[in-house]
Parts: structure tokens; sequence; C-alpha cells
């Protein structure tokens, strides 16, 4: 069972306390948008062994949404940050960058 | 025969005789015995039989590892199958049961496939039942399940009481012996709360029965002055009966308080769960021995050279007056010794070893023991009981050398570290060659949330074997673990001990006979001839050999027969162990009671319910509820000797012809408030909804970004910045969480506010003719049709009290729904009731709510929606904007396959023998599928009997849709001929909605 820090009450909270929300930083395609797009928006998803983003929800707390990055293998923590993030921040990236030289970035 | 000795025993109190029954006979033992050495001291060395062969078997260990001695406790309500009988304590008034034979422990007829057990070979299950298919469920399932099997499930509801626990701590300290207790001090000593969970009821672990000397003490002394000091810190919590069953992620710990189980009776629960968050974990988990694989090695009577010392040296049981040592190493002398100490005879040490010269087996021949080295045994004489041994060499292929007569057998093959707790969250194992042995691999710990180490292995259960390395070990990983500097550890006398030689099988050359007796896992039968024909027959991963043999698949969990297990499959695929690898350790360590597992979370008060603010009215009407999510809805209010069919029949007609109270609080209510709110609303629903006038009530449907119908309510328009969202009873909160959802992570810079106030307001429909007569009579605001129109609502008093009258209709009556704040529901509820009493008001249900909708031909989210269904298939394609660029499911719905005109679009039917079509059957089509299925096209998804109109009614999904009205179509009925049916029009009651609308 996770813990994770929320960045807006900075309590570790137990995952029992949270909802998962799944693959974070996704950009949303609507109407105009290729079959491709679409695709690609909707379906699919990462899923990597390693380093990952992804949202959660605070739901037995404050109820905010918030994003997390982590090591789907060995479940390591990097950071958590609000959800109104157009990415990752600057020093998360490189904390992860400097603890996974192989990482790739998270787009 | 096994029996009590006259002195000695450190952890029992001869002054305290307890008498316990076994198989209903009375015996006695003394407290601080577990139930094993009870049994031992009254010569009961049989106990219990093998799950497969029957076979006769009694305690081989005297801890958690034990396969075979497995035992009923208690009977009825209190009855508990499979516990062993080496950690249950003996209480007085105690019952066990032996379990898996007939008629009796001593005369089994199941034993009979033990002479079978050349036809019973590895993976027999799969080889044989496959064919014929049917005879699986019809011969032999039954016929196996009565015949294999443990003990028997309980059959009453579980007469004891459990509870859970929470604790956080920064260290939590798996094991009570010298090495946890070090761990503990080193721990503690910064001022980091410590937590200590030993499993059995002392501390100290093997220590003082392999007489250490730790500090220039004994170890007992040792122990008792380092429990005291530890209990005199306050950051340390002790806790002995407490089994650390699992470690999860990030430092997340279960385990098993036995708090009451062996004084039942007493008030207290039986057992704890405690929900442990550490900081990290210290696994000081100590060590197993192994078994030897000989011929006839579990015969009663074969224990582990531990657990006879462990016998005779915690409990004065001797497990027979002459016991022979086999061992390859040098630890199982202190068996030998112990015995000899004892005053017991020892007529032999058969040691696999060529040589044996190390301070131990010194001390043991000057004892006047005789070795013999480079021996082993081939064979155990004696079935119920050992009768004697036949030695061989180790190196040959089990030629018989001599006969020696004894009644016990103590066999060491080396040591396990217990390393699960380390494996459990992805700890990695090397092996050891010099110990041979899994031991951690200090480099690939499991990794907490910050991306350190969060488990420390610990003593013995690190591989560090002996007292001295152990507490060196462990003072090293209780300050690690506490992030403290380091503290002197206590210093053991060291005891030089020679290595071990892995012996795998015995001797090393045995032939098939001698192999097909040599046990791997005693409690479901497996042998090392079992293993290596699955080698032969291609399982070559340790994981699939499990399952294809069983081996430890029983309730030991391998814990005896996992190495000795993967070692004789690495030898039959000529590998080496390492390659072979383990099976996967998972929680919990040993079996947890489900009862711990459930704690309170049953009967009353399983799940928290909800309830409306009318609720206890309705149970004082007699009404039988339904669950909506965890809310309870009246179903239906049964009258005198109603049926509910009969109820509902009347709820319906009463409010279709007069008037009926429907309690629709639990509807969800979510108020969206801000500058923002119209455009938000545009974009959650399927239609527009920023363009509703103030004061005006508007049906919407919301989509997933697919498109999927997912909710469905009414909207009001409460203010210029405010609206009132409707969902379904159950929608609430996750229509609530997917507006949050999309306001804080889609559109963050959009200024709304979304609050769930749904238990905040009662909300009464008022529904039938006769509506607005009853609001009348209450009076305080102007009802008319003029001044509250349809799809309507008005702020105002009726009776007196603060009221918004909703125009909208869910049955097609003319209706008003009414909310209040939850306080006044009673209130307006009561007010209605006594007014209404000469309309002939009364209260209607669920049911009666579901048929009068489905007579109007609204739809119902979870009926006529599965989650791949689109407004559009529902004829709902009015409710959805052409105007709008965009709103959530609008590009899902723009994929080709959804406009396509094969899907099964919205209709409704009529039986033509008026019968009511079956819940969930299919429409026929012609033709078979690719897998020889009757073709469909098309389903019900909403069928009553209609009270008002006397027949059946339905709507369903058809392809092609209401464009094949009259068609006559047939749908399936399960062990009857299809019922045909006309397809018409949905709405069967009050096409025109001049009711609702009046």
């Amino acid at each position: 069972m996770l813990t994770l820090e929320c960045p807006y009450c900075g309590i570790m909270a137990d995952e029992t306390e949270l909802s998962p929300g799944y693959e974070a930083h996704l950009k949303r395609y609507g109407p105009g948008s290729s079959d491709e797009e679409f695709e690609a928006y909707m379906f699919a998803r990462k899923n990597p062994k390693g380093v990952h983003f992804e949202r959660w929800r605070h739901a037995y707390g404050c109820g905010k949404w918030f994003l997390a990055a982590r090591d789907t293998a060995t479940l390591e923590v990097f950071g958590t940050y609000p959800a109104q993030s157009a990415g990752p921040p600057q020093a998360l990236q490189d904390k992860i960058k400097a603890k996974r030289p192989d990482w790739k970035g998270y787009k | 025969m096994s029996t009590r000795l006259s002195k000695g025993g450190r952890l029992i109190d001869r002054a305290q005789a307890v008498e316990f029954t076994f198989n209903g006979k009375r015996l006695r033992g003394f407290a601080g015995d577990t139930l094993a050495a009870s049994l031992l001291a009254n010569d009961q060395m049989l106990m219990g039989r093998s799950f497969k062969f029957h076979r006769a078997r009694g305690a081989v260990a005297s801890g958690a590892e034990e396969p075979n001695a497995l035992v009923n406790l208690g009977r009825g309500a209190f009855l508990e199958p499979n516990q062993r009988a080496t950690t249950t304590e003996t209480f007085e008034g105690l019952e066990a049961q032996s379990q898996n034979h007939w008629p009796s422990l001593e005369m089994d007829i199941g034993v009979v496939n033990n002479a079978l057990a050349r036809f019973l070979p590895g993976g027999f299950y799969y080889k044989t039942f496959i064919h014929p298919r049917a005879a699986w469920k019809h011969i032999f399932e039954p016929i196996i399940r009565k015949a294999a099997g443990l003990g028997p499930a309980p059959k009453e509801m579980d007469g004891d009481r459990y509870e859970q626990a929470y604790a956080f701590c920064d260290v939590l300290i798996a094991g009570g012996g010298i090495a946890g207790l070090q761990a503990a001090l080193a721990a503690a000593s910064g001022g980091a709360r410590v937590m200590v969970l030993e499993q059995t009821p002392v501390w100290g672990g093997r220590a003082s029965v392999d007489g250490d000397v730790i500090d220039g003490m004994a170890a007992d002394l040792w122990v008792t002055k380092t429990v005291q000091a530890l209990a005199s810190m306050p950051n340390v919590t002790l806790r002995t009966r407490c089994m650390v069953a699992g470690v999860y992620d990030h430092g997340y710990v279960l385990a098993e308080d036995r708090v009451a189980d062996h004084t039942p009776g007493d008030g207290r629960p039986k057992k704890r769960l405690w929900r442990i968050r550490a900081g990290r974990i210290v696994a000081a988990t100590g060590a197993l021995e192994r078994p030897l694989s000989f011929a006839g090695n579990d015969v009663p009577g074969v224990m582990l050279a531990s657990a006879v010392r462990d016998y005779v040296v915690n409990w004065a049981v001797s497990p027979g007056d002459r016991t022979v040592v086999v061992t390859n190493n040098d630890d199982a002398y202190r068996t030998a010794i112990a015995l000899k100490q004892a005053g017991l005879a020892v007529p032999c040490i058969v040691d696999a070893r060529a040589v044996a010269n190390g301070p131990l087996p010194t001390q043991a021949r000057a004892m006047g023991i005789r070795v013999e080295t480079g021996k082993g045994i081939a064979k155990v004489k004696g079935t119920k009981r050992v009768t004697g041994v036949t030695l061989c060499m180790q190196a040959g292929e089990g030629a018989a050398l001599e006969d020696i007569a004894c009644d016990a057998v103590a066999m060491s093959g080396g040591w396990s570290p217990v390393v699960h707790l380390w494996s459990h969250c992805g700890g990695k194992l090397t092996w050891d060659d010099t110990h041979a042995m899994f031991r951690p691999d200090a480099t690939r710990p499991p990794i907490s949330h910050d991306g350190l180490a969060m488990v420390y292995p610990a003593g013995a259960a690190n591989g560090a074997l002996k007292a001295a390395q152990a507490l060196a070990d462990a003072a090293l990983a209780g300050a690690a673990a506490a992030g403290a500097g380091p503290i002197a550890a206590a210093a053991a006398e060291a005891r030089e001990e020679a290595a071990l030689e892995p012996v795998w099988i015995m001797p090393q050359g045995a032939s098939y006979k001698l192999r097909a007796k040599m046990w791997l896992d005693y409690q479901n039968d497996v042998k090392v001839s079992d293993v290596q024909l699955a080698a032969r027959e291609g399982y070559e991963s340790v994981e699939h050999t499990k399952r294809y043999t069983t081996l430890g698949m029983a309730t030991d969990q391998g814990k005896l027969s996992n190495i000795n297990g993967l070692a004789v499959l690495a030898g039959a695929l000529n590998t080496d162990i390492p390659n072979v690898g383990t099976t996967t350790f998972r929680p919990p360590y040993t079996p947890v009671t489900l009862g711990a597992l459930a704690g309170e979370a049953r009967g009353e008060i399983f799940q928290p319910l909800r309830r409306s603010p009318m609720h206890t009215w309705h149970e004082q009407a007699q009404a039988y509820f339904e669950p909506v999510g965890l809310w309870r809805r009246p179903y239906c209010f049964p009258r005198g000797g109603e049926n509910h069919a009969q109820a509902v029949e009347r709820e319906i007609l009463n409010t279709r012809q007069g008037v009926g109270l429907l309690d629709a609080s639990t509807l969800g209510k979510l108020i969206v408030k801000g500058p923002d709110a119209g455009r938000f609303l545009d974009m959650m629903y399927t239609n527009v909804m920023s363009n509703l006038g103030l004061g005006k009530c508007r049906y919407g449907l919301m989509c997933n970004e697919n498109g999927f119908l997912s909710d469905d309510g009414v909207v009001v328009r409460l203010a210029e910045d405010t609206w009132l969202c409707h969902t379904t009873t159950g929608g609430a909160d996750r229509i609530h969480a997917h507006m949050e959802d999309w306001l804080q992570c889609e559109w963050w810079d959009w200024q709304v506010y979304v609050a769930n106030v749904t238990e905040e307001y009662a909300q009464i429909a008022v529904a039938g003719p006769k509506a607005r007569s009853l609001l009348e009579k209450l009076g305080g605001m102007d009802v008319s049709a003029d001044a509250l129109p349809f799809m309507t609502f008005a702020d105002g008093t009726l009776g007196g009290l603060p009221v918004r009258a909703y125009r909208i209709s869910f049955s097609g009556e003319l209706s008003y729904e009414l909310a209040v704040p939850a306080g006044y529901g009673q209130a307006l509820w009561d007010k209605l009731m006594a007014a209404g009493a000469d309309l002939g008001v009364m209260p209607y249900g669920t049911e009666a709510m579901h048929i009068m909708r489905a007579e109007k031909g609204f739809i119902m989210i979870g009926d006529e929606t599965d989650g791949t269904v689109i407004p559009q298939d529902l004829n709902l394609g009015w409710a959805i904007s052409k105007k709008k660029a965009d709103y959530l499911g609008k590009r899902g719905q723009e994929r080709s396959y959804l406009s396509s005109p094969d899907r099964w679009t919205l209709a409704g039917f009529e039986t033509l023998d008026g019968s009511v079509i079956p819940d969930g059957a299919y429409i026929i089509a012609a033709g078979v599928n690719a897998n020889g299925q009757g073709n469909t096209q098309g389903r019900v998804t909403s069928t009553y009997y209609s009270p008002t109109l006397k027949k059946g009614i339905a709507m369903g999904l058809i392809k092609g849709g209401m464009a094949r009205a009259d068609e006559v179509v047939e749908f399936t009925k399960l062990g009857g001929s299809p019922v045909k049916a006309r397809i018409v029009d949905p709405v069967f009651y009050d096409k025109q909605g001049a009711k609702q609308n009046g």
C-alpha cells in the first residue's frame, strides 16, 4: 500500500485515502482531432517499467488532484506536485534524471 | 515411547497442570506447553494423516513451520481447523481433534491411497481427470473432495470476536530472538519509535535452547535483562504472540496478535490484526532447519534435530528413549548432547560428511556417543512409529550396512534463513554456497518510497547463523534501520563449527524405490521421485513444478520443503540451485484467521449505511428495503398480507389515480457555481445548460469522453451564476469526482466551485392527479399550473416549512418534487401524510417508481445503459446539442462505428400473449455465429408487468430500432419456447404528456 505526499496538505497520505487517476500529462483531443490523435488520447497508455507520472486524488482528504512521479518497478516516489502543472517541475525532472540516467523524459 | 522427563523444561510450570482432550481422550499437560509438547508427553506421537496418501504423521517440527501436526480446535461456532499443534498453547479445557482421517486416526480407510502411491505420481490429478470432461464434475471432484481436504470448514457463524488496530513506528522489528532484541536496542538508542513483535509467547528464540552465552551470561538471563531494558524505554513497544504476517508497499505491515487464543472466554477478542505503518522493518525472523531426504523420513518419530532439542530443553519431553541423529553439519550434535544430558540414549550420530572433528563432534564423542561419518540412513523402519533405521554409505546406493533400533530420528540438513519478509516486497536473494542457503542480497533490497532500503535483515535471517555473528549483524541492522549511530553489540561466546556439506538425497545414489519414499512436502505428499518426474516431463521452471507436483502448496507453504525441492529439481535438470531460483514468497508468513482480516466489519457494521431523513418512518411502516449503493431505499411498503408484487401494484394504481409520495432524498444534488459555471456545464452535459432560464429545469445527459452515456438528471438554474445538478442516486459521488477532475486537471483556470449537497436536503416526490390538491391543502405558496408550470421551480413555504418545489416528473403524473433542509424532511413527510389522508395518499417505493418510468418510456441509467450505449442509441438525439463546438463525449460519438445503422437502438416491446419478457432475454436472429451459437439482434433492457396497462411491457435495444415498428420478433426464454413480441413505441402511457404537463 503506497504512501504519497499530498502537495496541498503536506501530509503523507495512505493509499486508502487516495483514488487513482492513471497516467498524467495527457493532452485532450476533442472535436476536430484526427482518429489517430483521439485514439492515442483515449487508449494509448505508456505503462512503463520504471519512471511514470500518475494522477492521484486525495479523495478522503482535501479532495484535490495531484500528480506523482514514481518508479513502477521499485515503487520509489520521486515527488508529487499539483495537478495544475503543464509538466513536471524542472527540479523534479533533474532529480529523476540524476537517479535514472536512462530516463527519456515525461512526454 | 515419548514421555515427560522428570526434570527440566525451561518453559513449563510443573505446579500448574492443565487438562485438555485430544479426540475426546482426556490428557494432561503443563502450563507453558504447546499442544504438540503436551501430546508427546502423553505418548501421542501420531497426530494426523497426510493429505494425499493418508500416511501416519507426527510432529516433525516445534514451531511455525510444522506441516503435519494440524488439528481442529474447539467445536461448533468456535471450531478452528488446521491449527498447528506446535504453535498452539495448551490451556485448561482445550479440545483438539485430529483431521483428514476416517473413521479414526489410528484406523484410516484413506490410507489405501498409500498402497496405490505408485499409481498416484506427480501431476496425477492433471493426467487422470481430463477426460471425459463431464466425469470431473459428477464423479471425480465429489470423490476427491470427500477423500481429501484437511479440517472441515466451520458450519456456524464464528462465535469469536476479532478486532483491528493501527500503529505507527519508525522501526518495526519482526522477531524477538536475540537478534531482534539486539536490533531493538540499537534502533531505540537514538530515540526512534520501535515496535518489537515476536510470534511465540517467549522472548529469546533459540539461543537458550542452544546454550549460548552472551556477555558472560546464560542466554536466558541476557534475554530477560534486555527485555527489561527495552520495556523501560518510552519509545519501545514490545508484543509477544504477534506474528508479522506480511510486508507491503512503503512499510505497510500486517501482524496477527493472538490476544486470547490461549485464554478463550475471558472477554478479550480472540485475535487482533495490527495494521502498521513502519518507516523501516528489521527482519529478525531467524532460520528454519531443513529435513534430510531419506526413505521413510516422514514416519512419526522422525523430527528435525532442532525440534527434538526444543522438546527436551523447553518442555522436558523425550521423543523417545533412543534417538538416532542424522546430519550434514555440526549444529545437530547439540541435539545429541542435549539428549544425552537429559539421560536419554543416542545410539549413533550418522554424519554424511567424511570428517567431523569440530568442538561439538569432539564433545559428543567424549560423552561416549558413537559417531559414524560418511554414512547415511538407507531407510527408516516402522509405519505409525519409528522402530529403527538402516545405515548405508552416503556415497553409495543404499546397501544396508547395519540396522539400529531406535524410536526417534533427529535429522538436520542445515538451516535456511527465513527470508519471507525480505522477499514479500521484492527483496532479492543470493545463494550462499558455503552454507548452502539463500540469504538476502544486501545490494537488492525492497525499496521504500524514498528509494532507500525498506527491510533490513538481521541475524540468522540474514545468514548469520551463530550467536556472535547474529548479535553483531543485528546491532548494525537496527542502527541502520533507525538511521542511528552504531552501538556496541553484545558479545556471545563463539564456538567453532565446521562447514556443512550439502546433502539433498540420502544416499546420493538412491534407487527409485528409495526416492519414492523420500518426502519433500510432508503435508501434500510430494516426494523426491515426483519432482524428478516433473523435471523429466519438461517442468523446468520451479513455479511450474510447484503447481504440477503441489510441492510447497500446503498450509505450511513449503517452509520445510522449498530448498530441498528446488535442489532436487536442480539436480534433475543438471543445473545449479541459483539457476532454478525460488518460488515467490507471498504473505502471510503463516496462515491468518479470516476472522482477524474481517475484524469487526461483520453483521450490522459490515459497512456504513446511508439513511434518508425519513428512514426511521419507512422502517416503522414496515418498508421492504433494497440496497442502492450504500443507501437503503424502500422497495415497497407492503400492507396486511400483501406480497411485494401486490404492494407495488397498489402503490402504482394509487399514484396513477390519486396521489403517492416517494422519498427521493437519495438523488444526487450538486451545486455548480461561479462565473464560468455555465460554460463548464456546457462541457459536462450533451445539451446546453448555460442558456437555461432562471427558475427553469432541464433534463440533461452526461457522457464520458468515449461518448457513452454515464449519468442523467434534471438541471436547475438557481441564480445567474448558480446551477443545481441532480444526478442518479448511485452517481452523486462519482459525478462530483468527475466534475472535480475536469475542473482541477483540465480547465483549472475556469472559476467554478462544485459542492455535493446531496445529504443537505430531503426530497419528496408528490405524484398523481391529486398532487396539486394535496399541496394546496398544506398551503403557503402558489402551486397552480400558471404559477408553477411543468419544468419550473419556485421557492416558498408549504405547511409552514421552507421548500423548493420542482415541477418535474419521473412517473409521468402531475408531480412536484419538494426539497427541504434535511432536518425538515420528516416534518414535511408527516404533514403530507396527514393532509393527504382523505385524498388516499400512500407512500410508494423504488419498484413502483421503476415501473411507472418504464410505462412512460423513460430510460434508467444502468438498465438501458451499460457503458457501451450512446444517447443516440436511446433516441435521445434531441438532448444532444448540434450547436456546441465541444462537450465531453462529442469527439467519441463522431467515431464511425457509433453512427453505424447496425447499432442496436431503443424500442418498446409488447408480447403477443401479454406475458412479461424474461429479464436479460436476447432477441433471436437467423443463423449461427462462428462458435455455432444462435445469432442475436437485440436484448431487453427493462421488462415489467404494468399494473396500469394490465400486461407485460418492455424496453430494449434492437438492430434498426423504431424503424422496425410493428414487426414481431422473438425473445429467448430459458427453459421454454421463445416469446413473441411486437415492436412498439416505448412510451406506453400518456404519450402526449398531458398528465405530467397539467
